[in-house]
């Protein structure tokens, strides 16, 4: 159900203000209406559609509140400024986790009037939303959904921010085989865990083909379902297969409840690498379970820790008692962007905000990416970084250009 | 083909986990089993009991396995308020107002925990999460192993509720025949009441000897749900012990088709059971005909 959420609107404590100034001035006829105006200013609204509910809605809220901190902040810092200081005006909807409910609320926001969608955090429901908003050629940015086939569509209203899985899947790939060489090669063998969805298989069926390029076998590959509600079997069989690399694909919760039952079964790989692991890259995961969280390595979307706007925003984010997820701010990015396209069209005509959506060259993200550069609605500057839990905080190790630490590879025992 | 080696593992695994499925469906099967109402609040209402567990540990330190004192007491309190005051009176004593008020029921409960805890995963780390009992070869999680003997003396208490005490005759007299219970002399309400509340209790144990090993979310109840109303089916409705061997064969039945089929087809395996009792065996393992 979609609610409408003003971040800057006119309360009814200042409508009784303004009505009494104005009564006032009237009588007087000292003053004309300012502040009624207000009620009148033109408010840009921006469509946040994520899974807060169902089996993904620990991201989804994430995202919800990543797009919400960035409307926050635009507002703040004076609105659209060149549509006369325009607040954004968040537009809340929950997919559920589910592609097509998501796309009704798309139709939903478009028949209300909408400026601008982001959503949808998970590929398969940015797949729906972005080719519902693409019948009203409403611009559209996707957050998070990783899966290639968003951007590869040709519709001309869909544009990502973050990397796709392919560029992800290449970065993580190469990136193992610098920390396995540089220990002296002691991965031969891995075996891939991922959920079954868009994200999970396309990303495992990626890595399942680079991988051997590199020199490491995969000696088993394990598809499970959302939620899975015991690993005991699938660490068995990691157990019985021995590989030297474990490699998750998964969402938070099947992440921890892995990761717990590794540690039971007393399973020892040279290391965990995940590619887009679900928690291996998350402050709530590496609070809560320090122990198990240590050493492990994870390929995903992290912010840029030599940045001051980053830091600055993880800072408040913090403050306001978030954990500061890859969800938070690829949705922040993904919510600072669009506003930044529509600050540069200077209106609100869709044509216009695509337009500017694809020249853009925005640099305010904070994210290891360098400016914006669209090719064919995707951000082809955006990548990932390799980040691995040491001594209970979570570290870059590459790029070597954003590193804040060197990597431990095999995991000492 | 999976190892031949983790075959015995895999089925003590299945023991294990069918042994938390059987908590869940114990109350189900005296709320659906024997009084036949279909309580589609049941996962809501387990999570709001892996809620209360979690924040008793948290908020007053107060651990799992001492929640046990306290948290079936508060479920029950729970289920027999919402019986008397909530089903019971909305529903007329019609069947499909019962099966309305407790999905509506279930989406108040979800939301209003969305609203509240967020949909923050949670979860209770106690210095035993990771201890394992080493038997035949396995590492079996001791919160697992608890909870299998948890399950054992739930179902015990309960059969004895129900074939040697007083409630017990009046619970089975009602389920039989309501206006014969009523004429002679049965508080009816009164009955229901304390059935849902004893089932509803029964998720207060389940909770406390879940939450150790698992997590808590508004969504969790989805996942445990469904597996319940199979296993009161598999076993019976309305038996104790029939519940009990459902739950262990559901979680056997689970561990084998993930080991078989892999874990994304693994759970066909519960479904086809569910299905194939319900045509060659309807009455379940250990039910009666009615």
């Amino acid at each position: 159900m979609a609610d409408n959420r003003k971040t800057d609107g006119l309360t009814k404590r200042t409508f009784l203000t303004a009505a009494g100034a104005t009564a006032l001035g009237a009588a007087t006829g000292v003053t004309g209406f300012p502040s009624v105006l207000r009620a009148q200013e033109k408010t840009v609204k921006i469509g946040l559609i994520h899974p807060v509910t169902g089996f993904i809605a620990f991201s989804g809220t994430q995202c919800r509140e990543g797009g919400l901190m960035a409307i926050e902040d635009i507002n703040k810092a004076g609105g659209i400024k060149s549509l006369g200081g325009a607040k954004l005006e968040a537009v809340l909807a929950d997919s559920q986790g589910k592609p097509d409910i998501g796309a009704a609320e798309v139709a939903k926001m478009v028949e209300g009037g909408i400026d601008g969608i982001v959503a949808g955090y998970s590929s398969a429901i940015s797949l729906a939303t972005s080719q519902e908003a693409a019948k009203s050629n409403t611009p559209h940015v996707v957050d998070v959904g990783v899966s290639d086939q968003i951007v590869q569509r040709g519709l001309k209203n869909t544009f990502r921010f973050g990397p796709g899985y392919g560029v992800i899947a290449k970065f993580a790939v190469d990136n193992l085989d610098k920390i396995n060489k540089a220990a002296g090669s002691p991965a031969k063998t891995a075996m891939i865990i991922h959920e079954e969805s868009l994200f999970g298989t396309g990303t495992a069926g990626l890595l399942q083909k680079e991988l051997p390029n590199i020199g490491i076998e995969v000696v088993d590959v394990i598809k499970h379902a959302n939620p899975t509600r015991d690993f005991t079997n699938i660490a068995l069989q990691i157990k019985s297969k021995n590989p030297d690399l474990i490699i998750p694909a998964q969402y938070f919760n099947e992440y921890v409840l892995l990761a717990r039952t590794l540690r039971q079964q007393k399973v020892q790989p040279k290391g965990i690498y995940s590619v887009l692991g679900g928690a291996a890259s998350n402050y709530k995961f590496v609070k809560e379970f320090p122990d198990a969280a240590e050493y492990i390595m994870d390929c995903n979307h992290w912010f840029n820790p030599k940045s001051d706007i980053a830091l600055q925003r993880k800072k408040e984010a913090e403050a306001k008692g978030l954990f500061y997820t890859y969800e938070v701010f690829l949705t922040y990015n993904a919510v600072a962007y669009l506003a930044d396209a529509i600050e540069r069209a200077g209106s609100t005509d869709k044509d216009a905000v695509i337009a500017a959506l694809a020249d853009s060259t925005w640099d305010k993200h904070g994210m290891p990416y360098g400016p914006t550069k669209i090719v064919d609605g995707q951000n082809t500057g955006a990548q990932p970084v390799d980040t691995q839990v040491l001594k209970g905080d979570i570290e870059v190790i590459f790029p070597e250009e954003f590193a804040s630490a060197s990597p431990v590879f095999p995991m000492p025992s | 083909m999976p190892d031949i080696a983790i075959l015995l593992p895999s089925v003590l695994n299945g023991i294990t986990t069918g042994a938390l499925y059987a908590l869940v469906a114990l109350g189900l099967t005296l709320i659906y089993g024997v009084l036949h109402i279909i309580n589609f609040a049941h996962g809501s209402l387990l999570m709001l009991a892996l809620y209360g567990v979690y924040f008793l540990a948290v908020g007053l330190g107060v651990g799992p396995y001492q929640a046990l004192v306290l948290m079936p007491i508060a479920m029950f309190a729970v289920g027999y308020l919402l019986q008397r005051f909530v089903i019971g009176k909305a529903s007329h004593a019609r069947d499909e107002n019962i099966l309305l008020v407790t999905l509506g029921l279930s989406i108040v409960i979800e939301n209003l925990a969305v609203y509240f805890f967020r949909s923050d995963t949670r979860i209770v780390d106690t210095p035993w999460s990771f201890e394992v009992v080493e038997f035949l070869g396995a590492f079996l999680p001791l919160p697992k192993v608890i909870a299998f003997f948890g399950a054992l003396a739930t179902a015990a208490a309960l059969w004895v509720l129900m074939t040697r005490t007083e409630l017990g005759r009046a619970i089975r007299a009602v389920a039989k025949e309501r206006k014969g219970a009523r004429l002679v002399g049965i508080d009816v309400e009164h009955v229901y009441a304390m059935s849902f509340g004893i089932g509803i209790g029964c998720l207060g144990i389940a909770a406390c000897l879940l939450m150790p090993s698992y997590y808590v979310t508004p969504q969790v109840g989805h996942g445990f749900v469904l597996i319940a109303f199979t296993i009161v089916v598999l076993g019976g409705m309305g038996s104790f012990v029939g519940a009990l061997i459902g739950g262990l064969i559901i979680g056997v039945v689970e561990s084998l088709g993930g080991l078989f089929l892999g874990e994304s087809l693994g759970q066909i395996g519960i479904f086809a059971i569910f299905i194939l009792i319900l045509l060659f065996r309807p009455t379940g393992l250990l039910g009666h005909k009615v």
